[in-house]
């Protein structure tokens, strides 16, 4: 199934491996089928997910970065999804102010049962980054005056 | 650095989809990449022998296999690349199949995306160490949680293995479900007869410790070394002084109080012995029905004790168990049979559970085994049986079957006719499902030899008409609607997850579904572990599970703690943070999140730096996206490696990204 | 908005003919209970039973045109006492939901429908935003000792997704209701039944086995008189009662209310404003044993 407006965008996923990159699995063994854009990136927790990752990812030319871990209270090591939770949202919420359509994050939780969410979850998400289109590309001149002022340093 | 890339078909499974011949080509194309290969099963012995010799030849540092979910293989693999005299964490999975082939049709896409996942992990084998992993002594006792059939087998086989096992029991006495049959199928054998006897066993094991009227309040630590704090509820009976002599139930004037034990088909003794086989067999009392408790006056229970072991002001205790793995058993519960309005479980008296039906089918019961009506104490001639009460229905969000009622429900119609021989019984169904030995053929006799009267077909709806009841029901093989007039109808209740699984499951960090079952490690090949190591389950908790299941469960979990046991080092898993002492500012932050106070501070020359205790670092990296400095790093999974990650799939540096 | 209960009344197209006595005695019912009902203007078929058999997008248009009348009126809902209007007032909302299925249905109506009143049997109103308990306080005639069968019928809460109303089993919202009225409410187990409604045309005897089993087992229960909520039911079980005894060799004189009747009842409303001379099996005697008894209380 590709993706609705036929080119394919560049959509990041942190998962954590005790949760949601299961359910991916479990979405996998149901064939369900789901869009390609998406490139998963395993991680042991959803608070290990530093929230520079995910700037990285959009600085580098990422359009969309989805992190997904365990439900809240059911986190294989007790507390993680906590944190996660907490930098998350301050995360998506400073995202405009680096002049970063905060649309093109999003975090939510899935656990290993839950194949059918999954699907939703990906689809849901990867129609609304085709929808925001890809990321926009930074100004050359704005590049070039950075370069500038790097070297002036 | 050389790295060998394996690009496996999984027969048709991934190369249906992705084009697995190109994927190895453009891998090869990767900086560092120095052989790459498609290969048929990787796993499979040819598979894992190629792989190894490559190493061989090509002189490999690393490898990377493009094929299932790393939750299924990576364990394989990495064995096979040290068989080949690498390290095993030089070793990455692209999971290809579950999250490529299996999800996807378009083959173009697919293999991109194939390549994709393939250069990430290239890219983060290229940031891989060696990491070796440290051993730590384990504490070899069990916990089982849970005193069914189940749990009972587990807790005897570990306890014959040799192993100390502590055996945590919600209610006043273990047995389970299966201490409230009457008899099993498809045998027709007394429950009690092959039960009691395993009962007994426990109580007289040396290796086994029973918490009975107990819970699991809080559990703490990891593989070998778990800290368990067990609640021992309120039971108003000193048990080491109470010898079951059941003097107490004679003479308490309080014999209104709900029978548990009897699925409220009677009633007993606010002081009471559950059963006669119960074990611990020690009396408790029922605080909500005492009058001692409730108004303040009685106390003959008090008097007539001969070992003075009544205690009013007990308090609920808490106890603390130190052991090495866990065995979850805690079942399941009963589908509520009053959710069927268009039944009338609860408002109509002879509309009764299958269980309770068993209570009066039982020689222990309420009864005494004679077969009487709840509402006026009749024999039944006309007794109906609907299945799939609670089974095998969206609308009641209880999608599954429950596997065994097929099964008990032919034999409670079989046991009808050996009780009242001049009685008649109907089973309204959806399907027979009775796929185990001798099952099928138990089913046949019920309809043959018994000449019960299976009608295909739900109900509609159960309405009293006089002193029977109307059971208004499709026949789906006659395309008619049927009416059968009974004395008595019993609905096949459904299992469902037993209630509090989900808290437990919290405390035990495993997995549910969404009805509450624990989620095993893998479906067909883990089935009794979990994905938290040193948790195992049995029996029901897991999913709807009969007798001999549940049983054979017991005894895998049991075997798997054996196996776990049978070293006394266990070896920690080496993917644990590390402090780069000269980045430590010594601020502490990561003390305060670690949730497993695997962090310490420690004194280097004068300054405070943090500490990493290997063994009881799990591994979540929590303090390393905490760390201001990036001054600790949780192995395999450092910054720089994810991060490698990140930048395989965004190539273009910003510059590269303009246009 | 004006007066905290005001609805939009849709009455249907039965409440100007066959059960006009329950038209007009949950008009008389509503103003003495303080619920304000406005006749949505110029309103039309509901799109019943033969429109939604030939096409569903018809129908929901001809449901849309009476809920896009309503929308400019400053109400809390839409109110119908009939189940049948009220379930294709319900369907059609429900279905238009869906923006593809909106559309379609918005193209056959002058402008678009916002769909966005909530839709309500007069029942529904009289249970949940008044409540049993208010309307016992504003009894004056208790039916004390008038023992009745509660018969719902078959849709009005059903299929319970869309209905979104009471258990689509075992309801007890008239249950509730007759029983804050003073009345004696059976165990009657048929509640949801099926009177085999429109077959009294085509296939008499359909509704003759299935009202007559409706009719017996209320007299099994102890029932004096029956109460239902539908026009169809109360018709069929009221008006085909000779066609019933007949067929089945029975000998029912089951009177069949209206529930808005009884309540009108108890709360002193005249016989007059509650049509009761429109049923077919006489009720009369019924109130004068209620009558009897509560003088010889009185003494």
């Amino acid at each position: 199934m590709s993706a609705n407006t036929g080119s394919e965008l560049k959509i990041v996923g942190f998962l954590c491996n005790w949760c949601s990159y299961g359910g991916a699995d479990t979405a996998g063994v149901g064939r369900f089928q789901q869009p390609t854009d998406l490139r998963i990136i395993r991680v042991p927790c959803s608070g290990r997910i530093d929230p520079l990752f995910v700037l990285k990812s959009l600085f580098n030319g990422a359009d969309g970065v989805l992190v997904s871990g365990c439900h809240p209270r059911d986190c294989h090591y007790a507390e993680g999804n906590f944190y996660a939770r907490r930098r998350l949202e301050v995360l998506k919420r400073f995202l405009p102010i680096l002049g970063i359509d905060e649309r093109r994050f999003e975090y939510t939780w899935v656990s290993a049962s839950e194949g059918q969410k999954w699907k939703t979850v990906v689809q849901t998400f990867t129609e609304r980054i085709h929808e925001l289109g890809p990321a926009p590309k930074l100004d050359q001149c704005l590049m070039e005056r950075a370069q500038a002022m790097a070297m002036a340093v | 650095m050389k790295i060998g890339v394996f690009v496996c078909h999984c027969g048709s499974n991934i190369a249906g989809t992705v084009n697995v011949g190109s994927v190895a080509e453009e891998a090869l194309k990767l900086p560092s990449v120095a052989f790459a290969s498609d290969t048929m099963y990787a796993c499979s012995e040819p598979g894992q022998d190629a792989i190894i010799e490559a190493i061989k030849e090509h002189r490999l540092d690393g490898v990377v296999v493009a094929s299932c979910s790393p939750r299924m293989h990576e364990p394989t693999f990495r064995k096979t690349v040290e068989r080949a005299g690498l390290n095993r964490y030089m070793f990455e999975m692209a999971n290809i199949r579950e999250h490529v082939s299996w999800i996807g049709k378009d083959k173009d896409a697919n293999t991109r995306k194939a390549v994709d996942l393939v250069a990430m992990a290239v890219a983060k084998l290229t940031q891989d160490r060696e990491l070796t992993p440290k051993t730590f002594d384990i504490n070899k006792r069990v916990l089982v949680i849970g005193g069914g059939v189940a749990g009972i087998q587990a807790a005897l086989d570990c306890a014959d293995g040799g192993l100390e096992v502590v055996l945590v029991e919600k209610t006043s006495s273990i047995g389970g479900k299966m201490s409230k049959l009457d008899k099993t199928f498809p045998t027709v054998d007394c429950s009690s007869c092959i039960l009691g006897p395993k009962m007994v066993d426990v109580a007289q094991h040396p290796n086994i410790t029973l918490y009975a009227s107990s819970e699991v309040a809080d559990v703490k630590g990891y593989v070998g070394n778990f800290n368990v704090s067990i609640n021992r509820k309120a039971t108003y009976v000193d048990w080491a002084a109470c010898t079951g002599c059941g003097l107490c139930m004679e003479k308490c004037p309080s014999k209104k109080s709900r029978d548990v034990f009897n699925e409220e088909i009677g009633t007993t003794t606010a002081i009471n012995i559950p059963f006669p086989q119960a074990i611990p067999k020690k009396a408790s009392i029922d605080p909500e029905f005492c009058l001692k408790l409730t108004k303040g006056k009685c106390g003959v229970c008090e008097k007539v004790c001969p070992t003075n072991a009544i205690r009013f002001e007990q308090k609920q205790e808490t106890a603390e168990e130190a052991v090495g793995a866990i065995i979850t058993a805690t079942g399941y519960d009963l589908f509520d049979y009053t959710r069927y309005e268009e039944y009338g479980g609860g408002r109509y008296a002879d509309v009764i559970t299958s269980l309770q039906y068993e209570r009066l089918l039982s020689a222990s019961g309420p009864t005494g085994g004679h077969i009487k009506r709840p509402s006026d104490g009749k024999e039944p001639k006309d007794v109906v049986f609907i299945q799939c009460v609670g089974s095998r229905d969206k609308s009641v969000d209880r999608p599954y079957c429950s596997g065994f009622c097929c099964m008990y429900t032919a034999k409670q119609a079989i046991l009808t006719k050996d009780h009242l021989p001049e009685s008649q019984s109907y089973v309204f169904y959806m399907d027979i499902r009775a796929p185990g030995k001798l099952y099928d053929e138990f089913t046949r006799r019920a309809m043959e030899e018994y000449g019960t009267k299976y009608i295909r077909g739900r109900v509609a709806m159960v309405y009293p008409k006089g002193d029977k009841y109307i059971v208004r029901g499709a026949d789906t093989l006659m395309g008619a609607q049927v009416e059968v007039e009974a004395d008595l109808v019993v609905l096949a209740v459904g299992a469902e997850a037993a209630k509090g699984a989900p808290q437990l499951a919290e405390k035990l960090r495993i997995s549910y579904d969404a009805y509450g079952f624990y989620m095993e490690s893998h479906p067909k090949l883990r089935p009794v572990e979990t994905n938290t190591a040193g948790v195992f389950l049995a029996g029901s908790c897991q999913g709807p599970k009969d007798i001999p299941t549940s049983v054979g469960q017991g005894s895998a979990a049991a075997a798997k703690v054996l196996a776990l046991f049978s070293k006394d080092q266990l070896e920690s898993d080496p993917q644990v943070s590390v402090v780069d002492i000269k980045r430590c500012v010594g601020c502490g932050k990561c003390i305060q999140t670690c949730p497993f106070g695997a962090i310490e501070e420690m004194d280097f020359r004068g300054m405070p730096k943090a500490n990493v205790i290997e063994t009881i670092c799990q591994g979540c990296g929590i303090c390393t996206s905490t760390c201001p400095q990036g001054a600790i790093q949780l192995q395999h999974f450092t910054d720089n490696q994810i991060l490698a990650e990140v930048n395989a799939i965004c190539q273009q540096t910003p510059a590269q990204n303009l246009k | 908005m004006s007066s905290s209960l005001t609805f939009a009344y849709y009455p249907g197209c039965s409440g100007q003919g066959t059960s006009i006595e329950y038209d007009k005695s949950t008009r008389a019912v509503c103003k003495a209970l303080g619920i304000e009902l406005v006749d949505i203007p110029d309103w039309s078929c509901c799109g019943s039973s033969p429109a939604h058999t030939v096409d569903h997008i018809l129908s929901a248009a001809l449901s849309a045109r009476n809920i896009l009348q309503a929308e400019d009126m400053d109400v809390q809902g839409i109110i119908t006492p009939c189940p049948s209007c009220l379930t294709n007032l319900k369907v059609a909302s429900h279905r238009m939901r869906d923006e593809q299925f909106k559309e379609k249905v918005d193209d056959l109506l002058n402008e678009p429908c916002r769909n966005d009143l909530p839709i309500m049997s007069v029942l529904q109103v009289i249970y949940e935003k008044l409540g049993p308990k208010a309307l016992a306080a504003k009894v004056t005639n208790p039916l004390k000792g008038l023992k009745l069968a509660p018969y719902y019928g078959c849709i009005m809460n059903r299929p319970p997704e869309v209905m979104d109303f009471d258990d689509c089993e075992n309801p007890v919202a008239m249950d509730h209701l007759m029983e804050a009225v003073g009345a004696e409410v059976m165990p009657f187990p048929l509640k949801v039944e099926c009177c085999g409604a429109s077959f009294g045309v085509a296939r008499n005897d359909v509704v003759t086995k299935l009202s007559g089993k409706l009719l017996d087992v209320a007299a099994d229960c102890g029932a004096a008189a029956m109460v239902t909520a539908c026009p169809l039911c109360q018709m069929n079980l009221d008006m085909r009662q000779d066609q019933i005894n007949r067929a089945n060799k029975s000998s029912h004189k089951m009177a069949v209310f209206y529930y808005t009747q009884l309540i009108g009842k108890a709360l002193g409303l005249s016989d007059a404003s509650l049509m009761l001379d429109k049923l077919c099996v006489d009720p009369g005697h019924l109130f004068r044993e209620i009558e009897t008894a509560r003088t010889a209380d009185a003494v």
